[in-house]
């Protein structure tokens, strides 16, 4: 350094300054307030309108809950307690709670079964969705529509017996024989089925003058929120398989197996669930027997079931067209046959890249079984409009009972969809 | 044997599904005969030509209670295609403002946004369309307090009456001369076409950059504007008058109860649905786009218009078609809210009265069927046309 230079420069600091802290604006709370709430004028605004939608929404709701009414045996006597102010009047839930969740016919003495049913439902369930429970307790799950058949509907003991004889009898010959030709295991426990449930059907009807220990429920008289669950659970548990066979149907090589489920897939999905519904409600029984009657229940179920196979084949069809080709050629590549292949390689990565969509219909599906109070059933929303709206004490109570059949529907439906987001971040296996 | 040997297998079990299925249709045709002879009906479609009998109070072509029911499922008809046309625009709307405003930086809108999302999504749409309809008709006031000198309700800006038989807005007369104005208008619509593509020309021609903003509207209104006042005012509005009736609003147009709880029910509940297309359409696209479009010295709204949006739209119109679909088989939940739809006049009153169930069953499911397959045929032309051409 020259002389010169070295008068040029005033001052060299020769030690570095301790760190000091950052400006008060930008670390903490107002930093993060600046940069997500106020960042510019247009954000600002934004905040501003956020937070006058959530007050406007807050002031009008909030007074109105904290002030319900929850001891009053009519809309008239709520209206006294709350002398003019406002107020909701919940006694209504309180009052009719049990219509709510049965219906209005149903026996008040028996809700036991149904709630012992409800609570197997979840045991039942529980292996099948999470996979670290033992897998032991997928047994349970197998007898366990039989067990709720026989809760809530009663009847003869015979009945659902019958029915698991059948089922276990098919189950030991498609284990004994399917090993060597699947073809031949299925139809041969078909059969063997239809064998046992038509001699079951003649002892049955031989023994059933006997008094049954639990008292038999007719259909009809089913409702309330339990009808909706009974729907939701039976018929997406039914559709599954179904669409899985029409999945694997509409990819198959063969023109009128092809056709045949393409036909059926693309129908259904074009028509409203509502006039499936009526199909089931008018038109159905005109395609049974003569002397048969199938109640609506039944038809109602087949008709539903048909409807979500046919989306729940399309999410599965999706599944299947997303696995790589390799695979398929890797599974014929290994000798397997086509039950084989699809078995132990396509399909098991298949119906994982699928299980978002299935949920996402399981859900719809579920909140699509409150259109069965258009066909006159009383359903949970059938109810509501029905019987207790229509009532001396309870007329004009809409927002406490729309309120309530929201929140049931958004508590369950939300809860699966968390669980599905869940589930995929636990089968996500490709480390990304 | 004919199962084992790959030559023949595959003929074999096609074989066995045919006979399956000749052997169902026949058992249940056969039931089907059976039963209609036990009940003395038979299959015809004459009904469709005897008068209804029945009055719809929502219609949109000439309609009484002498018409024929084929009428009356005319009526069902475009009364369908209007709820879910204006369903489709507006849900169309919320789902785009919903899910561009769920990516917005603002913490407190993107979290409403998730809120507002998930609410619609988790709830039946027959419930949002029953608490509507429950808004309109609970909460608004009668029609007898918007009338006299002295009104209890005010009319919105002396025009719109929101009473619990619908809203009242004011009904455009289309007087002599009113054609004139409606085709410059529509000329001037394609004349705006017309300009912003010769400036687009210009600019990839000569890279000389014309507005398109101003000169767009000038061209839309202008001579519209201009045309009204040479045709002396052809078209004037019909005010719903509190003074006319003693009873009832009269005048102007009356959007019926049901209409309005089943157009916006299904709005905020599709359109919640479109908002999670649009949120997943724009995350989709990698940022590494938008950050090359910028190095390429783009300014934001043009990588916005010229990069982002064109490869979005290919994420988010399949999925938005499918959810127009949706609506419109949505709308036959009409029938809760007494809307009249076709499933409502033709599935609901003509079914009951005439007791002609498998018919009106089945030419509902045709109708549906028909619209379905053809936004599925648009859907597909138009996915064809966007696909990626690679390799």
């Amino acid at each position: 350094m020259s002389d010169a230079h070295a008068h040029s420069i005033a001052f060299v600091r020769m030690e570095t300054l301790p760190e000091s802290p950052p400006p008060a604006r930008q670390t903490g709370m107002p930093k993060w307030l600046r940069d997500n709430l106020f960042s510019g004028w247009a954000n600002t605004l934004l905040t501003l309108v956020g937070i006058w939608a959530i007050y406007t929404i807050l002031s009008g709701v909030l007074p109105w809950i904290l002030n319900g009414v929850w001891n009053a045996s009519s809309l008239t006597e709520c209206r006294e307690i709350l002398a003019g102010q406002t107020g909701a009047c919940f006694a209504v839930l309180k009052d009719r709670w049990h219509q709510l969740l049965f219906g209005f016919q149903y026996p008040s003495e028996l809700y036991w079964r149904p709630i012992l049913a409800f609570f197997m439902m979840l045991v039942a369930i529980a292996p099948v969705l999470f996979f670290d429970l033992p897998r032991k307790l997928l047994i349970f799950t197998a007898l366990f529509p039989f067990i709720a058949y026989y809760l809530i509907w009663g009847g003869p003991l015979a009945t659902p017996l019958v029915a698991l004889a059948g089922c276990a009898a098919a189950y030991v010959v498609f284990d004994r024989y399917g090993k060597e030709s699947f073809a031949a295991g299925f139809l041969g426990g078909v059969a063997v089925a239809l064998v046992v449930w038509i001699i079951g059907g003649i002892v049955v009807g031989m023994v059933a003058s006997e008094t049954p220990w639990m008292t038999a429920v007719p259909s009809r008289d089913l409702g309330g929120f339990m009808l909706n669950m009974m729907l939701g659970v039976t018929c997406v548990s039914l559709s599954i398989p179904l669409g899985i066979v029409l999945a694997l149907g509409r990819q198959s090589d063969m023109p009128l197996i092809k056709g045949i489920c393409v036909v059926f897939i693309e129908f259904i999905r074009g028509v409203p669930l509502i006039t499936l519904l009526f199909v089931a409600s008018v038109m159905l029984a005109y395609f049974f027997p003569p002397d048969s009657t199938v109640d609506l229940f039944l038809r109602v179920v087949i008709m539903i079931t048909m409807f979500s196979s046919a989306y729940i084949a399309e999410v599965i069809r999706g599944g299947l067209a997303a696995l790589p080709k390799g695979q398929y050629e890797a599974a014929d590549s290994l000798g397997l046959d086509y039950p084989q292949a699809m078995r132990l390689i396509i399909l098991p990565q298949a119906l994982k890249i699928s299980i978002p969509g299935i949920v996402n219909v399981a859900v719809g599906l579920f909140k699509d079984t409150t259109l069965v109070s258009v066909i006159s059933m009383f359903d949970l929303i059938g109810m509501i409009r029905g019987p207790i709206l229509a009532s001396t004490e309870w007329n004009g109570v809409y927002w406490e009972l729309l309120g309530f059949a929201a929140c049931l529907f958004f508590v369950v439906c939300y809860g699966i969809s968390q669980y599905s987001q869940w589930l995929e971040r636990r089968l996500a296996t490709d480390h990304r | 044997m004919l199962l084992s040997d790959t030559r023949y297998r595959s003929l074999t079990f096609q074989g066995i599904a045919l006979l399956l299925l000749i052997v169902a249709i026949a058992y249940l045709s056969s039931n089907l005969i059976r039963n209609l002879e036990a009940a003395g009906l038979n299959i015809s479609y004459e009904f469709l030509g005897n008068p209804s009998g029945y009055d719809i109070n929502q219609t949109l072509i000439p309609y009484d209670s002498q018409s024929p029911h084929m009428r009356a499922a005319w009526v069902g008809i475009l009364n369908t295609l209007l709820v879910s046309f204006l369903a489709c625009a507006t849900a169309t709307i919320f789902g785009v403002v919903a899910g561009v405003l769920r990516l917005s930086n603002n913490w407190l809108i993107s979290k409403l946004m998730a809120v507002y999302v998930e609410i619609f999504r988790n709830i039946p749409v027959l419930i949002w369309i029953i608490i509507i309809f429950t808004i309109m008709t609970a909460v608004l006031p009668g029609a007898r307090s918007y009338l006299g000198e002295d009104p209890e309700a005010k009319m919105l800006l002396g025009m719109f009456a929101f009473t619990n038989r619908g809203i009242y807005v004011p009904a455009p007369i289309w007087g002599p001369g009113s054609m004139v104005v409606v085709v410059v208008f529509l000329a001037s619509v394609v004349g705006v076409f017309a300009y912003r593509r010769y400036a687009t020309k210009l600019l990839y021609a000569t890279g000389k950059l014309l507005p398109t903003g101003w000169p767009s509207l000038l061209i839309l209104i202008v001579p519209t504007v201009l045309m009204f006042f040479i045709m002396g005012r052809p078209i004037t509005l019909d005010m719903p008058d509190p003074l006319a009736n003693r009873f009832n609003l009269r005048g102007g147009l009356q959007i019926g109860a049901p209409l309005i709880a089943l157009w916006f029910a299904l709005a905020i509940y599709t359109g919640a649905f479109i908002a999670e297309n649009v949120r997943a359409g724009i995350q989709a696209i990698s940022r590494g786009q938008s950050e090359a479009a910028a190095s390429l010295g783009l300014r934001p709204g043009r990588i916005m218009n010229l990069v982002i949006l064109p490869q979005a739209l290919r994420i988010i119109i399949p999925p938005l078609i499918s959810n127009y679909l949706n609506i419109t088989k949505n709308s036959s939940l009409a029938i809760a809210v007494g809307y009249a739809d076709i499933t409502a006049t033709l599935g609901g009153i003509t079914l009951n009265q005439t007791g002609r169930a498998i018919e009106c069953v089945l030419l509902m499911m045709l109708f549906y069927l028909t619209i379905s397959l053809a936004i599925s045929a648009v859907m597909n032309v138009y996915n064809n046309s966007v696909k990626l051409k690679e390799r």
